[in-house]
């Protein structure tokens, strides 16, 4: 069936030796109230380093057309008549293509809107233009230097957000200094990810060029995975006859050969037709995640009846190893140990209270769920994105570890609970490295077939009957004795 | 490489039974499932071993609900020793073993004073499933002390030697006492430092003595001479062990069994998957005596004298 795949459809074996296309789902969500329904939706146009390959919609019972008005391009869909909850689909594929760049046109300046009255936000938010006009030299300077006054005048910058945006703010200010200047929405890609949204970033000209500054941090330029999806300064979604809408994008990276991609061009490309690769881009997403888990699973396995280590509780590492691929490796073993570490020692208090077991495994994970949040806290304030990942651990298995490790504390000392720990840990981390490894992640999610190779070696294992490794070094004066 | 490769040789040579392979081709192959609950739960174990007259240590009481926790404490004031198990548990977990002292109150074995607080709670534990295979709800047995033969006093420190045996099919094919140490804080599980002494089933004397896997020769507490070390009433103990074995049904048994000052052989508690540290205190594997077994014909037939022969000429 891998083998198949392989040869008729032309999926490679490996990633990376072939062209990279981000699949990109965009989906609207709303409330329709009965009446005649219009919605228009930005799309993105082929820009620099992304090639548009192909789009669909799914939108049972709309209308759908293409608009172009300029440069931008929007889709829109119409039904006469529509009640309820309302699902839109919107698939875009895009090549990487690094070599590729595409010119952009200035946007016309605006007229200085009346914000620039004599209101005390336009006093400070002129102040703040005056002392990057300063320092700068030209116009990507003066966007720089702007956005670092923002971030050095906190309290001016903290006042001015009160009314609108700040990127709006630096539009306006830009204009108002003779720079082109829009706001632009970008999607950031990265695999497997459900429900992302838009960032607003700014598009600054000089002559035919220009640059993209996030208005935050004031770094310049898009990373390769960051693509342009609305750039007219408009808005992404327009809706009329409905409300509570909501757009949310789901993203997935394939690899297909180069000569189908130029092939394809344009046209659906039913790349894998009765397949995974079918379902929306959302639920592709998910599925990427729950294909690695039998490669864990199988870790585990490996380790428990080859190598004989003990882990606590079977399947543990692997929720571990899933709950590390959220949160990358360092934070994940760091958030771990600590709230295991902290754990204990709120379990070893809570012995002395003398409470049932249901009613100490619930007010351990209480505390397991505080903990949690103050160290999340503790870490955003510290300036520490990563630590707000920590989140992402399974509770009441986190909550269950602490337990189990508290018991075996007290009947066979700490050193059974670092052994089994440790166990635990290091297949943990076997199982990550191998889950979050390029050509694991290629092979399980291109080749479904590969899910019965696992179901097959973990038979084969169940009926091992040789000895596990560390049965060697257990038995060993056995061994000797003759 | 080469190293674990020529360990494998050797292992491999002395038959020494695998965790893998005692699990698929011995406990998997032999022990039906819906066996297990007879020796899973001590309760039942204890019945069973009642109804077929095996002599058991008294069954002081049963804890099966919080609310009995406090009239059964009340009772065991009474008692001048006694031992509480959970019912369901494994490898020894969650047994406490108390001793009245000289001012009344409650002695562990190895001389720690406990209150009766720690008491109830230490029964409610056991009753929320605490030490039970997957933590189902649990009961608790109380039962009476046993007390150590004067013939093997010395050889324990801090609780009862006890004699496991492995019954396969009916035939005993590997036996050796546990003895507590201080090491092993009165437990006598050979993984927590308790002293293992292979026993020869032909006549029940000490061929090897254990302790971490090192060979040594004196008890670390007592210093007895462990290789003097013979069983007492040593046929009887090989055919209580059948016993236990026939009344049970399981093809792949471990029986630990004491020997009491008034009772005489006793069974204290069975096991479907006994620990394989058997082979170590023996430093012999097990694979060759369970082929001969298995090489038998019909040996369920066979009477158990004709059994414990067989095992006596063989092992």
């Amino acid at each position: 069936m891998t083998w198949l795949r392989h040869k008729t459809h032309d999926v490679p074996w490996l990633p990376g030796e072939k062209r990279q296309v981000w699949s990109v789902e965009a989906r609207v969500e709303f409330e329709a109230q009965g009446e005649p329904v219009k919605v228009s939706l930005a799309v993105p146009q082929t820009q620099t380093r992304f090639e548009r390959l192909a789009e669909y919609t799914a939108s049972p019972g709309y209308g759908l057309a293409f608009v172009e008005n300029g440069r931008e391009r929007r889709a829109e869909w119409s039904i006469r008549n529509a009640d309820g909850p309302q699902t839109l689909y919107y698939r875009l594929d895009l090549l990487v293509d690094p070599s590729l760049a595409v010119a952009d046109t200035a946007p016309p300046l605006e007229a200085p809107s009346n914000l620039f009255d004599d209101s005390p936000h336009a006093t400070s938010a002129l102040h703040l233009l005056d002392n990057a006009v300063e320092r700068s030299a030209d116009n990507f300077t003066l966007a720089r230097e702007l956005i670092l006054e923002f971030n050095l005048q906190k309290q001016s910058a903290g006042f001015l957000e009160q009314r609108q945006a700040r990127s709006r703010w630096l539009k306006q200010l830009l204009n108002y200094a003779q720079v082109p200047a829009r706001e632009v929405k970008v999607l950031t890609l990265e695999d497997g990810r459900r429900r992302q949204r838009l960032q607003t970033y700014l598009q600054v000209f000089q002559g035919d060029h220009y640059q993209l500054f996030d208005p935050r941090s004031g770094r310049v330029g898009l990373s390769p995975n960051q693509v342009m999806w609305e750039y007219r300064s408009g808005s992404v979604l327009e809706l009329i006859g409905g409300s509570q809408s909501d757009v949310s994008f789901s993203i997935i990276n394939q690899e297909i050969p180069v000569s189908q991609g130029l092939e394809k061009e344009g046209d659906h490309f039913s790349l894998l037709e009765f397949s995974i690769h079918s379902l929306p881009v959302e639920e592709q997403a998910l599925f990427k995640g729950i294909l690695l888990v039998p490669v864990g699973v199988l870790v585990v396995v490996l380790m428990r009846v080859l190598v004989g280590l003990r882990t606590s509780g079977t399947f543990m590492p692997v929720l571990i190893a899933l709950s590390f691929i959220q949160t990358s490796l360092l934070t994940g073993l760091a958030g771990f140990l600590l709230i295991v570490g902290v754990g204990l020692v709120i379990r070893s208090y809570l012995s002395h209270l003398s409470l049932l077991l249901v009613a100490r495994i619930s007010a351990v994970i209480i505390s397991v769920i505080a903990m949690v949040a103050v160290f999340t806290v503790i870490a955003y304030e510290l300036g520490l994105n990563e630590g707000m990942k920590i989140t992402l651990f399974p509770m009441i298995i986190l909550s269950w570890t602490i337990e189990r490790m508290s018991i075996l504390w007290e009947e066979e000392g700490p050193h059974e609970v670092f052994v089994q720990g440790g166990g635990s840990l290091l297949v943990a981390l076997i199982a990550y490295l191998l889950m979050t490894n390029d050509i694991v992640r290629h092979l399980t999610f291109n080749f479904i077939g590969l899910q019965l190779v696992f179901m097959a070696l973990v038979l084969l294992l169940g009926g091992y009957t040789g000895y596990r490794l560390l049965e060697l070094r257990r038995f060993s004066v056995l061994g000797k004795g003759d | 490489m080469l190293n674990l490769l020529r360990e494998l040789k050797d292992l491999r040579k002395k038959g020494v039974l695998g965790m893998n392979r005692r699990n698929i081709s011995y406990i998997g192959r032999y022990n039906e499932r819906r066996l297990y609950p007879l020796v899973d739960n001590k309760l039942t174990s204890k019945r069973l071993a009642i109804e077929a007259g095996v002599s058991v240590p008294a069954l002081l009481g049963v804890v099966a609900s919080q609310h009995g926790i406090a009239t059964t404490e009340l009772a065991l004031r009474e008692q001048s020793g006694f031992c509480l198990k959970p019912a369901k548990g494994s490898g020894g977990k969650g047994i406490m073993v108390i001793r009245r002292g000289a001012e009344g109150g409650y002695l562990r074995s190895n001389g720690q004073v406990i209150s009766s607080e720690e008491l109830r709670r230490h029964m409610s534990n056991i009753l929320a499933g605490l030490f039970s295979l997957g933590g189902a709800p649990d009961q608790v047995l109380v039962e009476a002390l046993l007390e150590c033969d004067p013939s093997l006093t010395g050889y324990s420190h801090e609780g009862v030697p006890d004699l496991r045996l492995i019954v396969f099919q009916g035939v005993p094919v590997m036996a050796m006492m546990r003895l507590a140490c201080a090491a092993s804080h009165g437990k006598a599980n050979l993984h927590q430092g308790a002293v293992g002494v292979g026993i020869s089933i032909a006549d029940g004397r000490a061929v090897l003595a254990v302790q971490k896997d090192a060979p040594i020769k004196r008890h670390p507490d007592t210093g007895m001479d462990l290789r003097a070390l013979q069983v007492p009433r040593w046929q009887e103990m090989l055919e209580l062990g059948c016993n236990c074995a026939d009344m049970t049904g399981l093809g792949y048994l471990g029986v630990d069994l004491v020997l009491d000052k008034h009772l005489g052989p006793a069974l204290l508690e069975l096991n479907a998957r006994p620990g394989l540290s058997i082979q170590i205190a023996n430093g012999a594997g097990l694979l060759p005596r369970l082929r001969e077994v298995e090489a038998l014909r019909n040996p369920a037939r066979l009477s158990v004298a004709e059994r414990i022969a067989f095992a006596q000429d063989h092992f």
